[in-house]
């Protein structure tokens, strides 16, 4: 890899120590608005909604000339993809496309994603930086338990533990009892999967009477869903491994967007493909470094489709004092919140994360759950439902109602809100390829 | 003399106690005794059978979560006066009882209660002192299957 210009040789073998990650902050700008300039001048030829956008906000690609002045182009929304579908965001003829990931279903809101070959080889670079970042070297033994068809997380990933020259089973989700017989009988070191698909991995293999501490399993690489650090401390105990977050934006590109090293305090974002800002969700006024706000993302070197300042709906902050793991890319705190990850109650909002830090706060509260929105009699109601486990069962009557009361206080205690708790038989919670929906909402049907 | 017990929780709905019968039934499992405490929203489940651990495992295996703790089978005189003259041994010690229930069988002519104690082995000392000795496991099994 060449530090200065971050081009990705393919026939150079990855080296942690000459990747981008530690470009020096000045040429670090320089590149980023290089590549912002490219990119607005070929979205400005090549897409007729942002040149119409951009003729809306009286910006044209000459006013741009660093990164500085990324706060004149327009936003671009998950609406706006969706008005586009299928074709509208592409910035190129559909035969320079090499990979081709439509809607996953029938929806009435579809989004497209599309790759040229370059696309796909800086994803793949991407991902090796995101795994190196994680720890995860050459010579591992990697489960990929994330999704090989139209999600895009288990390609990608793919894609870069491949080129990393780790060795890849591409297991996908599912079966779980098979994947604990595989990681056992290979010797897997790496397991990349959904936080929520691990934690049920983990009580797989208890009741099979298997100890992930004993198998040499030493790295978790998680992805698509928020959790909360009680919930990863929670996973490294019990599976005797570290575990770590990528990061990604299923509209941006997929997995890979930024990654946890080890010091596990932040993600650092890829920043020479990706530009990082923080605006405040409702006024779209940049915040400073620090501040909780909303993930903008531009894209810097897509290429069949690039996208301005696009509103990722998670929040986060950005953090750019110095990790100790040298890495001169800012970080962004681990989004715990999507925009659409909360709701309100009794004129509250609350956040998912708020409540599974509640539950998890409660010891011995293995975190399946699901909070589930009703109207009675015109009155909005919620509800925490939490699967049993042989863990916290106890036969007595007095002593699940104390744990349904102190979960409830937590959850009073985290929120300001009282939602009562309702204990539910195990695996009785809905899960889809291992990541269930945190709130189930029936109000407006 | 300690009896295992299995508890699986069950939800407050119409049909859950089915599952676990029907598990055991397939399974050629007798239950010996049961008791179901319940409140508005779930209950527990308690069972005494012989072949514990297979059951444990049969029930665990298909989802449901289930503990097992340890309880006494003590033999009261089946008269007037017979469960009282027990309790009074346990108001003296000042021991607790958690909760008891009834076997349907009899051993010979007595009738044979479930205990739940707090702490079962200061429940096991206050009762040899009071010259009651519970039933052990073999004879319980045992003689509740002959009958």
């Amino acid at each position: 890899m060449d530090s200065t210009t971050g081009v990705f040789h393919e026939s150079v073998p990855f080296h942690p120590a000459s990747s981008p990650d530690y470009v020096p902050v000045v040429p670090l700008r320089r590149l980023q608005s290089e590549r912002l300039r490219q990119t607005v001048s070929r979205v400005y030829e090549h897409v007729a909604f942002y040149r119409q956008r951009m003729h809306k906000h009286g910006v044209a690609p000459v006013d741009v000339h660093s990164v500085d002045d990324i706060g004149r182009l327009p936003f671009t929304t998950k609406d706006d993809l969706r008005h586009a579908y299928p074709f509208g965001m592409f910035a190129v003829p559909i035969d320079q496309v090499a990979g081709l990931h439509p809607p996953s279903g029938l929806t009435d809101k579809p989004i497209v994603l599309a790759y040229t070959r370059r696309d796909l080889e800086m994803w793949t670079e991407v991902i090796v930086r995101c795994l190196a970042c994680c720890g995860v070297r050459r010579g591992d033994i990697i489960q990929n338990g994330c999704g090989y068809n139209l999600f895009t997380d288990g390609l990608g990933l793919h894609y870069g533990a491949e080129r990393l020259g780790a060795v890849v089973i591409p297991i996908s989700g599912g079966d779980t009892d098979h994947q604990i017989m595989v990681m056992r009988d290979f010797g897997v070191s790496a397991i990349c999967c959904t936080p929520s698909y691990l934690l049920y991995l983990i009580e797989r293999a208890e009741r099979l009477g298997v100890d992930l501490r004993q198998l040499p399993l030493r790295a978790a690489v998680l992805v698509a869903e928020p959790y909360s650090e009680a919930m990863r401390a929670r996973i490294e105990e019990a599976a005797g491994i570290k575990a770590y977050e990528v990061y990604g934006s299923p509209e941006v590109l997929g997995l890979g967007v930024g990654a946890e090293c080890p010091c596990q305090n932040g993600l650092h974002v890829l920043e020479d493909h990706f530009f990082p800002e923080i605006v405040d969700p409702a006024t779209g006024e940049p915040l400073p470094e620090g501040e909780e706000g909303e993930l903008v993302l531009t894209t810097l070197s897509r290429d069949a489709m690039p996208l301005l300042r696009y509103r990722t709906g998670d929040l986060t902050a950005l953090l750019a004092d110095p990790c100790p793991c040298g890495r001169t890319l800012r970080r962004i705190r681990r989004v715990g919140r999507r925009r659409g990850e909360m709701f309100v109650i009794e004129g509250v909002e609350v956040y998912v994360s708020q409540v599974e830090a509640a539950l998890l706060a409660v010891e011995g509260t293995l975190p399946h759950y699901q909070i589930m929105l009703t109207q009675q009699e015109g009155l909005d109601q919620a509800e925490v439902r939490v699967e049993v486990t042989r863990q916290v069962l106890s036969d007595r009557v007095g002593a699940l109602e104390r744990l349904q009361h102190r979960l409830e206080q937590e959850i009073l205690r985290a929120t300001g809100v009282a939602i009562p708790v309702r204990l539910v038989e195990p695996q009785t919670i809905e899960r889809q390829r291992g990541k269930g929906p945190r709130i189930v909402d029936t109000r407006n049907d | 003399m300690k009896i295992p017990q299995i508890s699986v929780f069950l939800e407050n709905k119409p049909g859950r106690l089915i599952t676990p019968c029907r598990l055991l039934t397939e399974a050629g499992i007798n239950i010996l005794t049961l008791s179901l405490a319940d409140t508005e929203q779930f209950g527990i489940l308690r069972l005494i059978v012989r072949q514990w651990q297979r059951a444990r495992d049969l029930l665990e295996s298909s989802g449901l979560a289930v503990t097992v703790t340890e309880v006494l089978a003590i033999e009261v005189r089946d008269q007037p006066g017979g469960l009282l003259e027990l309790l009074e041994v346990f108001q003296r010690a000042g021991i607790n009882v958690e909760y008891m229930y009834a076997f349907t069988a009899r051993l010979g002519n007595r009738a044979v209660l479930v205990f739940r104690f707090d702490d079962l082995d200061r429940a096991i000392t206050a009762l040899t002192r009071a010259g009651i000795n519970p039933v052990s496991p073999v004879t319980l099994y045992d003689s509740l299957e002959e009958a």
